[in-house]
């Protein structure tokens, strides 16, 4: 079983997040792995361990920086790493994402064939959860989103999706897209052995050329979309905070009264 | 130019949101709803007419529109004509619009707030980074796609309304790899779903699993019951209860937060709320940083004596 795994590197939830013309801001100390990301190297990691063979191979898109997704993925346990950096990629939209990811993918599986691919439910900086869907698409691989929990046997995947109408069970046959959400499973935390070697191993760096794929094909040329404006929204205004001292209860109902939402 | 718009219906009923995004839709353009799984009441289509709908077109192709490829080519077809596609942004539609923008070539935005129409490209607005910015996007491609979300633009009937004209689409729909074993229905509580309600009334650690007082307020103002994540994992109340970045993203006029810190992850899924209110005993909880109206102290003592003011001031 080989399984690439795709990890993206957003910024750290708790800094103070940013755009810059048009783009999220993304530095090397306050980035990090997309969180929800951690889930999709866990599930993968867990699905290698219990057949007793297999590969995971974490595979980010972004600038220099975005190593470091891949390092926090061979920290957690993947076996190898692949960046798939390049100028011409900047401000790809998902569609440009996606074509870029299935062709590393593609990349990928030259050496070996890959079974699965396996992606966080959303990024967290973004939350467009869009990329799984276009990936599938652009892959022509079997789709199966939102997996709260995951089987694989007999060259099938079987997944799990609570939906808000209906909890779905979902099979198709490998290889397949996959995306788990924060229910799929708890994290492993790094030990201190896989911390060392990821510091230490080598992550080949991957261009639009390496690829194949044509530079005006991604970028923010080809992006659909554009943002225009991005302004930081002001704190809100006329805060209150009262201590209970006996009435805050009836203060709290004459706020809601005089605002007309009580 | 013609505006489609998803329609979103539980049980034959046509959603809020859905009137909303006809009422959205108005401002752009013509709007033309479309209908997939099993044909529309009489009533429905009126509403729908009433609201603005010039034709109402119908692909019936039942739960086949529980694949997103399907759905999605359900909807190309039915949309042939139309330069602006809008839908009601949830987890399913995002799936789906992303599908129809692969067979479409459309540019796509999804959780936005509203969009209006510049130099004849559509423009969206959406707050990103748990709202703590405001982002406007412009969709350059031919063809747009808008993903909503509910209590973004108030739903009002159309001045004129539009003739509902219900057209019968023809669809041939792809084959899928995937296989639907099961579908298993969520039990739909009463009243209004989490992600349409006016008012939210959640409940976190702090309500040590009793939620008689939360859904009581809840009531009282007609709104939702929402949870925290620490809640739902608790087992005190269902995840459709989950408010947050994993869970449903909610914009209510007022979102009430009782007993729940305001961790990053849950203010994702609640700070572009109209008003907030939280009541929490630590008054360094960051909930407070994000609250118009913040009560320090326990949600035991406050939530009751507001429930008797409020009822008190309503009898009176
Ligand atoms: C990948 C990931 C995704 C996540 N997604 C979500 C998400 O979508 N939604 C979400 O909510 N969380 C999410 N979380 C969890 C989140 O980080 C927090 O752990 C969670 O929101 C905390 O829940 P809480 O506020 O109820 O509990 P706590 O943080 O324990 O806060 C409880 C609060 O109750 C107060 N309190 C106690 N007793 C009383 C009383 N009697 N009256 C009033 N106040 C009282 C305390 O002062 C405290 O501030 C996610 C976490 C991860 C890692
Ligand atoms: N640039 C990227 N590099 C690697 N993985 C990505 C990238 N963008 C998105 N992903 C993956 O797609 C998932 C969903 O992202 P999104 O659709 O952007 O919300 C993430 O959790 C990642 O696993």
């Amino acid at each position: 079983m080989r399984i690439l795994v795709t990890v993206k590197h957003t910024p750290d939830l708790q800094s103070q997040r940013s755009f810059t013309d048009g783009t999220v801001t993304r530095t090397a100390d306050d980035g990090t792995m997309n969180e929800l990301d951690e889930n999709a190297v866990e599930a993968a990691l867990q699905i290698v361990e219990a057949a007793g063979e297999g590969e995971v191979v974490a595979l980010t898109v972004g600038g220099p920086d975005a190593v470091a997704a891949v390092r926090k993925a061979l920290q957690l346990g993947a076996h190898k790493g692949v960046h798939v950096s390049d100028e011409a990629i900047a401000g790809s939209d998902v569609f440009g994402t996606a074509t870029v990811i299935a062709a590393a993918v593609r990349k990928v599986a030259e050496e070996q064939q890959v079974d699965l691919v396996i992606t966080g439910m959303a990024a967290l900086d973004g939350l467009t959860s869009m990329l799984p869907t276009a990936l599938a698409a652009e892959l022509d691989w079997s789709q199966l989103t939102l997996a709260s929990a995951l089987t694989v046997g007999d060259g099938e995947a079987t997944i799990e999706r609570h939906l808000p109408d209906a909890h779905e069970t979902v099979s198709a046959p490998l290889p397949a897209v996959v995306s788990v959400t924060d229910e799929a499973n708890k994290p492993r935390y790094p030990n201190f052995k896989l911390i060392m070697a990821a510091r230490k191993a080598e992550i080949p760096v991957w261009t639009l050329a390496d690829l194949g794929v044509d530079a005006s094909a991604v970028g923010a040329s080809a992006s659909r979309t554009t943002v225009v404006d991005a302004s930081e929204r002001p704190p809100r205004e006329n805060r209150v905070t009262v201590t209970d001292t006996g009435d805050a209860g009836t203060q709290l109902a004459d706020f809601l009264i005089e605002k007309g939402l009580a | 130019m013609s505006v489609a718009v998803l329609i979103d219906h539980r049980s034959g009923d046509v959603t809020r949101p859905s009137l909303e995004a006809l009422t959205l839709a108005r401002g752009l353009g013509s709007p033309v709803a479309v209908w997939l799984g099993d044909a529309p009441s009489a009533d429905a289509v009126a509403q729908l007419g009433e609201y603005g709908a010039a034709e109402v077109r119908v692909a019936e192709v039942g739960d086949e529109a529980r694949h997103p490829a399907k759905a999605a080519a359900a909807i190309a077809t039915a949309t042939e004509d139309s330069s602006v596609v809008i839908v009601i942004s949830t987890f399913v539609t995002k799936e789906i619009v992303t599908r129809l923008a692969v067979l479409t070539g459309a540019g796509v935005v999804v959780d936005a707030a509203g969009a209006e129409l510049v130099d004849g490209k559509v423009e969206t607005f959406q707050t990103v980074f748990a709202a703590t910015w405001n982002v406007r996007t412009r969709i350059d491609a031919e063809r747009a796609i808008v993903g909503v979300r509910p209590n973004t633009t108030q739903a009002s009937p159309a001045e004129a309304p539009g003739a509902a004209t219900v057209v019968a689409v023809a669809v041939e729909l792809p084959e899928a790899r995937e296989r639907i074993v099961s579908v298993e229905p969520v039990p739909q509580e009463d009243g209004v779903p989490l992600s349409e309600a006016p008012v939210v009334v959640s409940g976190g650690r702090g309500t040590g699993g009793d939620y008689t007082l939360v859904a009581e307020f809840a009531e009282l103002l007609g709104g939702a019951v929402g949870a925290s994540r620490d809640a739902t994992d608790e087992g005190w109340i269902s995840h459709e209860h989950m408010v947050g970045q994993t869970g449903t993203t909610v914009t209510p006029a007022l979102y009430v937060a009782c007993g729940i810190s305001g961790a990053v992850h849950h203010r994702g899924g609640m700070q572009a709320s109209g008003t907030i209110v939280c009541i929490n005993m630590d008054p360094d909880a960051p909930i407070f940083e994000i609250s118009d109206f913040g009560v320090v102290g326990s949600l035991f003592d406050v939530i009751p004596q507001a429930i008797e003011r409020i009822k008190a001031r309503r009898a009176g």
